[in-house]
């Protein structure tokens, strides 16, 4: 049995892409705070970490914000996803298709900068918003939060037979309870995956945050790109362990509530 | 039915009405911005037009624009993104392409579960995994101490702050944006091309580049744009990974932004760089439609 090349690559990729997050886990049970030197097993980053105050308001305020901008999003996206797969007869679809994948790859800085001169401009114009935090970055969050979740909820949409939809609609159910009694049910994992990308995004977002954000509202990654341009340091690793180990239990129960609804 | 058409007409107009209003016009605010003069007030820049006695003044000017051409850091800080995204986006294909082909040529649920490990790390924060490479690249920090054990090298390598290290942190966040979209179109490729192939004595070397490799062009190109237009603009790699050398356009950005309060010169230089992006992002609307085809 001779070596293949592909299954090589694709481990030693896979090396790559854990390796950085497992060193991040290890070092956080490190008694010292030097890389490079083994201090024994310690948990006093964890402890530090809870005892850090900005940090705990930060991710407070963080997960406020990430909760109420991904429902936000998954209703706006949904209807989004419906227009653009379902609503065959209006008319720009294709201008909606292309408005929507604009978040996706227009770069932050991009979006935040716009952003917060619109929010600027309007407070001029009709004194709304008044001054930057909270609203501002749930509005911007929504904003790019719905073309994921549009993404997410299209792909399941046009995978999805409508004949039962259709079915419904000739024996005179009207389009909304059909959208409530059948549509909805069969989406659901897609909305459950949609909202969870949404989420996810809005904790991990730095740049767009930044942008828009007053100066009383700090957000988790704002303080920890604060604390880590000053170099390494241990409790910020102990708190990337603890979201190593959100993400991962999330992703498996999603797992399994996607495999148990197939098509 | 009026109920229903009104049903339809709100589930229309709330999304879009959202997304003109907080994703369209702020592009025109951004326009109308770059046109105006910096000036110490708030907001710290000229109106466009005025009412003086009666009659409305125009004041625009394209002074940011010219400003940009003649200092050299701008066009350099482009050049420098575009390279530095194109090199990236090259060698995130040599590494995703063999791990999509791997995961869509494997059997379930083994697929399914090496999808899952290639999603999984583009859940957790990105910028943690940015950050988990300070440790390991930086002169006192992992890779160092494992080489100089293992007798590779004698002395630590520098590559903490240099575009080296931006490079490994752009491929390392952006290599699932490629996987994913060339696995959905490998996972696709019919398997009976490839028999054929290999009936009529073609070599597995010669039916990939005449088969797999041809018919995963769009894949190619549209996991290629998903990485290269969003690290055009990226900010927070070359700023926590890259050095002082480092020139990215994001960070010219940010820096006009926050650090020079500059908002007119800001709004000039994402205008500029939006103009760039769009022929990478029309190459990518055609290769997604294209492949939507397959």
């Amino acid at each position: 049995m001779k070596l293949r090349f592909t299954p090589i690559m694709a481990f030693l990729g896979f090396v790559f892409l854990y390796g950085p997050i497992f060193s991040l886990v290890i070092y956080s049970f490190n008694k010292s705070k030097l890389v490079t030197v083994w201090g024994g097993w310690s948990t006093k980053w964890y402890g530090e970490l809870f005892a850090n105050e900005q940090i705990m308001d930060a991710a407070w305020l963080s997960l406020k914000i990430g909760v109420t901008s991904a429902s936000v999003a998954t209703v706006f996206g949904t209807m989004m996803a419906m227009v653009l797969v379902r609503f065959k007869k209006v008319r720009g679809r294709g201008l909606m298709g292309g408005m929507i994948t604009g978040p996706l790859v227009m770069p932050d800085v991009i979006i935040g900068l716009s952003l917060l001169l619109l929010f600027v401009s309007m407070q001029s114009l009709i004194g709304w918003p008044a001054g930057r935090g909270l609203t501002t970055i749930l509005i911007a969050h929504i904003t790019f939060n719905m073309a994921f979740v549009t993404v997410v909820v299209q792909s399941r949409l046009s995978d999805m037979d409508d004949s039962i939809e259709e079915a419904a609609l000739d024996l005179g159910a009207s389009p909304t309870r059909v959208f409530f009694d059948i549509t909805l049910p069969m989406i659901t994992p897609a909305l459950i995956s949609g909202w969870l990308l949404a989420f996810t995004l809005s904790l991990d977002d730095l740049v767009i945050s930044s942008f828009v954000s007053g100066p009383g509202a700090t957000t988790l990654p704002m303080v920890i790109f604060s604390k880590v341009r000053l170099g390494v340091s241990p409790d910020i690793n102990a708190l990337a362990s603890l979201i190593v180990l959100v993400v991962s239990v999330g992703i498996v129960i999603s797992a399994i509530l996607m495999r148990k609804k197939p098509k | 039915m009026s109920n229903s058409k009104l049903a339809r007409r709100f589930v229309i107009a709330v999304p879009n009405i959202w997304l003109i209003l907080f994703f369209m016009i702020p592009f025109l605010v951004v326009l109308k911005i770059s046109l105006a003069e910096p000036r110490i007030a708030i907001p710290p820049y000229s109106p466009l037009w005025e009412w003086v006695n009666g009659e409305i003044k125009f004041n625009i000017n394209f002074e940011n624009y010219a400003y940009m051409w003649e200092d050299t850091l701008y066009i350099n800080a482009y050049l420098s993104s575009i390279k530095i995204a194109a090199i990236s986006t090259l060698l995130t294909l040599l590494i995703g392409y063999p791990m999509a082909h791997y995961i869509a040529r494997s059997p379930e649920p083994k697929r399914s579960i090496l999808l899952l490990l290639v999603i999984l790390p583009f859940w957790t924060s990105f910028l943690l995994r940015v950050y988990a490479w300070i440790g390991i690249l930086k002169t006192k920090g992992i890779l160092n101490a494992v080489l100089l054990w293992a007798g590779i090298i004698d002395e630590p390598l520098i590559i903490m702050q240099t575009d080296i290290a931006v490079y490994i942190g752009i491929v390392y966040t952006y290599l699932p944006f490629l996987i994913l979209p060339l696995y959905a179109n490998l996972v696709k490729l019919d398997d009976t091309l490839l028999e054929a192939s290999r009936d009529l004595g073609a070599s597995r070397i010669s039916s990939f580049f005449r088969i797999t490799l041809p018919l995963s062009m769009p894949g190619i190109i549209a996991g290629c744009m998903l990485v290269f237009i969003p690290v055009l603009g990226e900010y927070v790699i070359p700023a926590l990974l890259g050095g002082p050398d480092t020139l990215m356009i994001g960070k010219v950005l940010w820096t006009e932004y926050f650090g020079n309060r500059d908002w007119p010169v800001a709004s000039a230089v994402a205008i500029v760089m939006l103009i760039i992006m769009l022929i990478p992002i029309m190459v990518l609307r055609r290769a997604q439609s294209k492949g939507a085809e397959i």
